[in-house]
């Protein structure tokens, strides 16, 4: 034991992460800074953070009751009481989206934390293990990928009937052999390098390696790749709103708003138009701030 | 060919083998899944309870779950998708009806991509870090994080319902349904064929609005590929090579960067083209589309299992087949895979 | 006079950690000579060769009193003007054909390219030029190579294929940057004669750069020392022996010889007082 606390100590970096990051904190608002110093990872940052905010207060931001209908207000043009206009129930379209921001990171942030860890499990593990383990799991990603997501997605929350923790589950059913041949891919450039090799000669476990050695080196590129993820998410959770089977009425989901608006669309185009901007923007925002983050981390993909 | 390309062949043989009956799998698996009852489907709600028992028993649902896979399986690959509710006929005809639409919309959407993307990559790699790169950048994500059909209603109000460029909903004004012969199934075609030359452009008009719209998530695909892909060749020896020839910039790009990816591109157009498939599923819904994804939609909200089972299954079948078609065409067009 | 004229160039590269400063003060001249430019990786070499050519990359800013091929100045003509100059009057052999040879194009084509970019000549001749241009590097069955492409072929054959389309269009000089470093041993001593003999049967002027002191000094008339991006001693090849900078002498001396057995290879010293001389001593 002791021996290997002087190993670890030892003047050469056994991990390559002892070294590069001085300090933690420092490291990462000098990344941070340097994200937002390309203007348009920046602005992607920017509407993260006012979705972020949006969402958490949502009871002072928004104008109205989301739910309230007025009868004697329906639809009507965006104006100083409704800037966004109202809907054919007359409620008032702004403070919808801003609530319907939570239903949106609800959704984001659930299929995040299912996908990531079950994709960097599976792909780490299939890839340092290799061998038949590796061929099972690649043919299963296989078959999962040999669908576009939305069509799975579908066919998924048909099987399990509408509502939007069915959508949640269908989408992350889809969502992680990606991130899953990812970590695979990662692991397979780890596997035989000298610093993993060192410490197998300590006799470290594969799960002791898997976790501290692999997992962790792979988790770069994983960040970037679930963070783009996060818009493909949202556009495949507007679509499930959309054709009505993903989040149900009367919850203000942005995609379901687009669908019951459809019908008057024609004549008040506000319906549509101000929840599909918002979907618009949060995507981009995402994907925005994947393509910085991969500059950042992940300068070999360019 | 030699012994190595046979095995490796046998062996992408054997994983699409697989990959087919992982599908057959889970269709049947989601199949069971469904909370509509099967029966109910089939005989309708106010049918008596022999006659719901006798449907049951005719569809094997008393019998264990892997002797219904096994019946599952033998059916499907004999071909034989059950019928759809909604029509009354076999899946299999459904399908193959609705799909010129589809393929028609599908492939006038993935020249747009080709037609916009891939100049658009190249140029972005070739003024890398250049404001043309940054905006092409921001175009590609913007087509990338757009809902397809929300851009398809905002399309149909603006040009559509206010400036009136574009045609209305469906294939082809109503005045002109069935003015022409159907030869192939797709318009565009069938009405120069028949000589209709007022239905054509009615065709015209209604496909544009909805084919441009599909085409630009293949855009963004396409611009985002070609530009990594130029980058990669762009910064290879074999470039510096060329200038010191003297030739001139343009023949640097085209002849020689160029000719590096285009077999790469081939293959990543083929799954594009899978993509639109996906696309097509929102587009055609916003569009009156008649085509497969429409058929799609409807028939899962009609909770029609055979249907939305079988088309599942063939869209599952397009997507192995372009995978298969890419790496075909990579190993048929590549010198260094071609020797 | 001379065919290049090299003064006072100096070469720095921006990076993310402010200015690098690859080349300073480099002046020589190339007459109708064989000059080689030795010195470590790093030291700025080929840096050089690029300049000369353009072909630094964008970020890269390169300076001098005077840049110039015969009368014309390569600093500041037009791109369109320097593309006359690349080719059909310098250019240039890279070090490895693995990667500098396009790979979907075939061989014969890339050298037949060469040509047709200067001249304006039909595809015909340009073919019967090119299997000419082959067949004088020594290879035996031009037909069958020229439609080959570039992973058919070897190591060796490629360099030779390389020399071939830089000696086409018949360029005043060439750049040859470790033409042999990424070739097989057995095969270097070929690829130097045949280039050898082209570029005196076609009387082209050479720069050669290497790492390489011991080839240099047996197949170059004149050398130039670089270190650190400066030329610290510029030397007639047959006067080696007697080179007075030290750190000439250094790269001399740690030449593994099999009649001067060592127990050790001396270690190179260095002296940051060789920069602050800015030059040859």
């Amino acid at each position: 034991m002791k021996n290997q606390q002087t190993l670890r100590h030892a003047d050469f970096p056994l991990s390559p992460r002892a070294g590069v990051m001085p300090g933690k904190g420092a490291a990462f608002l000098k990344s941070f800074r340097k994200l937002c110093r390309n203007p348009l990872s920046a602005s992607g940052v920017v509407i993260v953070a006012v979705l972020l905010i949006l969402a958490m207060a949502a009871p002072w931001i928004a104008t109205h009751d989301p739910l309230v209908q007025d009868l004697s207000r329906v639809l009507s043009a965006p104006s100083a009481a409704h800037w966004f206009g109202t809907d054919e129930y007359g409620r008032d379209i702004f403070s919808r989206i801003v609530y319907g921001s939570r239903v949106t990171l609800y959704i984001i942030f659930l299929v995040t934390i299912i996908v990531g860890p079950i994709g960097l499990l599976i792909g780490t593990v299939s890839g340092y293990f290799g061998g038949w383990v590796d061929s099972v799991f690649m043919r299963i990603t296989d078959i999962f990928i040999s669908f576009p997501s939305l069509v799975l997605a579908l066919a998924f929350v048909a099987a399990l009937g509408p509502g939007l923790e069915h959508a949640v589950i269908a989408i992350a059913l889809t969502s992680w052999p990606p991130v899953a041949r990812l970590a695979r891919a990662e692991t397979m450039t780890f596997r035989k390098s000298d610093y993993v090799v060192a410490a197998q000669l300590q006799g470290a476990s594969a799960a002791r390696i898997l976790f501290h050695y692999i997992a962790i080196m792979c988790l770069p590129s994983l960040i970037v790749r679930l963070t783009m993820n996060m818009a493909t998410v949202i556009l495949t959770a507007a679509a499930l709103g959309f054709l009505g089977l993903g989040a149900q009425p009367p919850l203000p989901e942005w995609g379901a708003m687009i669908s019951t608006g459809r019908s008057y669309m024609l004549e008040s185009w506000w319906l549509v138009a101000f929840p599909g901007a918002a979907i618009m923007l949060v995507s981009l925002a995402f994907n925005l701030l994947g393509d910085g983050l991969r500059d950042l981390l992940d300068p070999r993909t360019e | 060919m030699t012994r190595s390309r046979y095995l490796g062949l046998l062996r992408k043989l054997g994983v699409i083998a697989i990959t087919l009956f992982g599908l057959l799998t889970m269709t049947f698996i989601i199949g069971r899944l469904m909370p509509i009852d099967p029966v109910l489907a089939v005989v309708g709600p106010d049918a008596d309870s022999s006659t719901y028992e006798q449907v049951f028993r005719e569809m094997g649902l008393d019998r264990p779950v892997w002797v219904q896979y096994q019946y599952y399986l033998q059916a499907m690959l004999s071909g034989d998708f059950g019928r759809a509710i909604l029509t009354g006929s076999p899946v299999v005809d459904d399908i193959l009806r609705v799909l010129p639409a589809t393929i028609e919309l599908a492939t006038v959407a993935i020249l747009v991509g080709v037609g916009l993307g891939i100049p658009l990559g190249v140029y972005a790699a070739t003024h890398r870090g250049r404001l043309g790169d940054h905006l092409t950048r921001l175009i590609t994500l913007f087509g990338y994080s757009t809902p397809v059909f929300w851009v398809g209603m905002v399309g149909l109000i603006v040009f559509y319902a206010w400036l009136n460029w574009a045609g209305a909903a469906g294939r082809i004004g109503f005045a002109y349904d069935g003015m022409f012969e159907s030869y192939t199934g797709f318009y565009l075609i069938d009405t120069l064929l028949s000589g209709n030359l007022e239905a054509f452009f009615s065709a015209l008009r209604h496909i544009a609005l909805p084919a441009l719209i599909l085409g630009l998530n293949s855009v963004s695909f396409l611009g985002r590929m070609t530009r990594s892909f130029m980058l990669e060749q762009l910064s290879q020896e074999y470039i510096k090579t060329a200038r010191v020839k003297g030739l001139s910039e343009r023949s640097v790009i085209w002849k020689h960067a160029f000719k590096n990816i285009r077999v790469q591109l081939l293959t990543i157009v083929a799954l594009a083209y899978g993509g639109l498939l996906e696309g097509a599923v929102l587009i055609e819904t916003v569009f009156a589309w008649p085509g497969f994804g429409q058929y799609l939609t409807d028939s899962l909200l009609m909770g029609d299992m055979n249907a939305v089972m079988a088309s599942v299954l063939f869209i599952g079948l397009v997507f192995v087949f372009l995978n298969l078609l890419s790496d075909v065409l990579y190993t048929l067009f590549d010198p260094r895979t071609r020797s | 006079m001379s065919v290049l004229t090299v003064e006072k160039l100096n070469v720095t590269f921006r990076t993310d950690d402010g200015a690098k400063h690859a080349v300073r003060d480099v002046s020589f001249t190339l007459n109708n000579e064989k000059l080689a430019i030795v010195g470590e990786s790093g030291s700025g070499k080929s840096t050089v060769g690029k300049a000369i050519l353009r072909l630094n990359s964008p970020s890269t800013q390169v300076r001098a009193e005077r840049l110039a091929f015969r009368d014309q100045d390569l600093l500041t003509c037009s791109e369109k003007a320097m593309r006359t100059i690349r080719g059909q009057h310098i250019s240039m052999i890279m070090q490895d054909p693995k990667f500098s040879l396009n790979p979907v194009v075939s061989v014969g084509d890339q050298i037949a390219e060469a040509l047709r970019v200067h001249r304006r000549i039909s595809r015909q001749a340009a073919r019967e030029a090119a299997l000419d241009m082959l067949r004088e590097v020594s290879i035996s069955d031009p037909e069958h190579v020229f439609d080959q492409y570039p992973h058919e072929i070897s190591g060796g054959m490629g360099q030779r294929v390389m020399i071939a389309m830089m000696v086409i269009p018949e360029p005043d000089i060439i750049i040859a940057d470790e033409p042999t470093s990424a070739l097989d041993v057995s095969v270097q001593q070929d690829v130097l004669d045949i280039l050898t003999r082209l570029i005196e049967k076609k009387n082209i002027s050479l720069i050669f750069i290497s790492h390489d002191l011991n080839l240099v000094k047996k197949f170059c008339d004149r050398v130039l020392v670089m270190y650190s991006g400066q030329v610290v001693e510029s030397i007639k090849a047959s006067d080696l022996a007697n080179a007075s900078h030290p750190y000439t002498r250094g790269l001399m001396e740690s030449l593994p010889s099999l009649r001067h057995r060592r127990a050790t290879l001396p270690v190179m010293t260095r002296d940051p007082a060789w920069l602050a001389q800015g030059g040859a001593p």
